[in-house]
């Protein structure tokens, strides 16, 4: 067990490659209860949320979700989040497990009369169901947890007392679902889905697989590859910065990095080759001077190579870039390669 | 946990063989189900001579990198280059063909001073 912003959270059960498989392959449970809800409502709300989100909440109607990014007067990342539109005036975000109190600090501080911020996250137990099995698991339990029909990729469904929410997302690259439950609930819930991930072949999984999955889709992991020196436009993150629309903290910063200039950028390490592990904070070389270090490395279990993110000046981040990677004083020839680093 | 009679324990979780001459040395049982899935070994040079405690290879799991110090003062007078292709092995046979070098101690008498099999698994309240 390793300690996670104050969670003492499973890094893995059957071994990070068996699990990691397991979810390509067919599906697995993640404890997320680590991550934190908020409500957001009242007359405005989206207006509000505009002004704090980089993403545009006009894209969405009732029942929809979207990726979005909380940040600093700097542009810099506070946090990535997703924020579903329950109603036009109330709004469910999934924060980060060791930014929450940081983002209701944040948010707080800049609410406008009539909004209210509402901190769910200790009502909530949460899973991830991820794999291409989920959506029959999920048919398993359905009728006998009450569950709603499973919304739509990137949608929102409640049951009637909105003591259960199911959001059609993940952080695997495979389809799948977190589902929200009743905190008293949680021994048996969790033993009712695990028996019928079991039953699909499946199994339980740890921060270890999770990490392995998202980074090879490269799904950037808030605190390793996101920080508040950084803007989402160094990070690739751009789609999700909608700068033609409402207004954000931080847009100022986006547009003035734009006009001179995207100084370095989040770029996908491929190893050529054999190697250890690549690992966060190991040192990336161009030509033999050291250019930047990654921010999150691994050992592929799809490709069986190393892979990694790393903030590079932005002459050297093009795909194709020859680099390299150095490993307890070897170095190993890589390159920048396309995200994703493998096919869900 | 599954540790033979017949070879000798470091705190740090390697095992040392027993017989004359030069002996191998590997990861216990135990250590390789916590590291899990070893993915990657990094073996020392032939004839690189290590004081007891020095780190010697490097054993990686997706998980995290683990030293692996020599248990006795000693000179490396093989390594187990199976597990360059192979690195599973110090999963699946720990004891066995998963052995990782072999050093021929500056004192032999050295070995006899580390901790027997009862006493390693007496850590485990076994």
């Amino acid at each position: 067990m390793v300690d996670f912003a104050g969670w003492e959270m499973p890094v893995q059960f059957a071994g990070i490659i068996p699990e990691h498989r397991t979810v390509r392959e067919a599906v697995g449970i993640f404890d997320i209860s680590h991550m934190g809800q908020l409500f957001v409502e009242g007359p405005g709300a989206a207006q509000w949320l505009d002004s704090m989100l980089t993403n545009d909440l006009a894209a969405l109607s009732d029942g929809q979700g979207q990726y979005s990014l909380l940040l600093n007067e700097r542009g810099g990342v506070i946090d990535d989040l997703i924020v579903y539109r329950i109603g036009a005036e109330r709004y469910f975000l999934v924060v980060n497990a060791s930014l929450r109190e940081q983002d209701t600090a944040w948010l707080g501080e800049h609410l406008t009369p009539g909004i209210e911020l509402i901190d769910s996250s200790d009502r909530f137990a949460a899973v991830a169901i991820q794999g291409p099995r989920s959506g029959d698991v999920y048919e398993a339990v359905r009728s006998g947890l009450q569950f709603p029909p499973l919304p739509p990729r990137n949608g929102i469904a409640r049951d009637a007392e909105e003591t259960t929410i199911i959001c059609r997302t993940g952080y695997t690259g495979e389809d799948g679902f977190e589902i929200f439950f009743p905190a008293q609930d949680a021994d048996s819930t969790y033993g009712t889905l695990l028996d019928a991930i079991s039953h699909a072949g499946g199994q339980a999984c740890g921060l270890g697989a999770r990490d392995s999955l998202r980074l090879e889709m490269g799904y950037p992991l808030n605190g390793n590859d996101l920080s508040p020196d950084r803007t989402p436009l160094e990070a690739g993150l751009g789609f999700f910065c909608k700068l033609d629309a409402a207004a954000f903290i931080g847009r100022e910063a986006l547009l003035e990095q734009k006009r001179n200039g995207i100084p370095s950028r989040l770029a996908a390490i491929a190893i050529i080759g054999k190697s250890p592990p690549p690992r966060a904070h190991y040192p990336v070389l161009a030509e033999g001077q050291r250019v930047g270090e990654l921010c999150s490395g691994t050992l592929s279990p799809s490709l069986s190579r190393g892979i990694g993110l790393a903030y590079l000046p932005a002459d050297l981040a093009g795909i194709g870039t020859q680099l390299e990677i150095e490993i307890r004083d070897r170095r190993f020839s890589a390159q920048v390669v396309k995200k994703p680093f493998a096919k869900s | 946990m599954n540790a033979p009679e017949n070879l000798r324990y470091q705190q740090s979780h390697e095992w040392i063989g027993t017989e004359n001459g030069a002996v191998p040395v590997g990861i216990t049982d135990h250590a390789q189900e916590e590291l899990s899935d070893v993915v990657y070994v990094e073996l020392p040079a032939i004839g690189a001579s290590f004081s007891k405690g020095d780190p010697v290879a490097v054993v990686e799991s997706v998980k995290a990198a683990s030293d692996i110090y020599a248990p006795v003062t000693g000179t490396v007078t093989e390594v187990n280059q199976v597990l360059e292709d192979n690195p599973g092995l110090v999963n699946s046979d720990p004891y066995g063909d998963g052995w990782i070098f072999k050093l021929e101690p500056g004192n032999p008498g050295d070995i006899g001073e580390l901790m027997d099999a009862d006493a390693y698994r007496a850590q485990f309240g076994q």
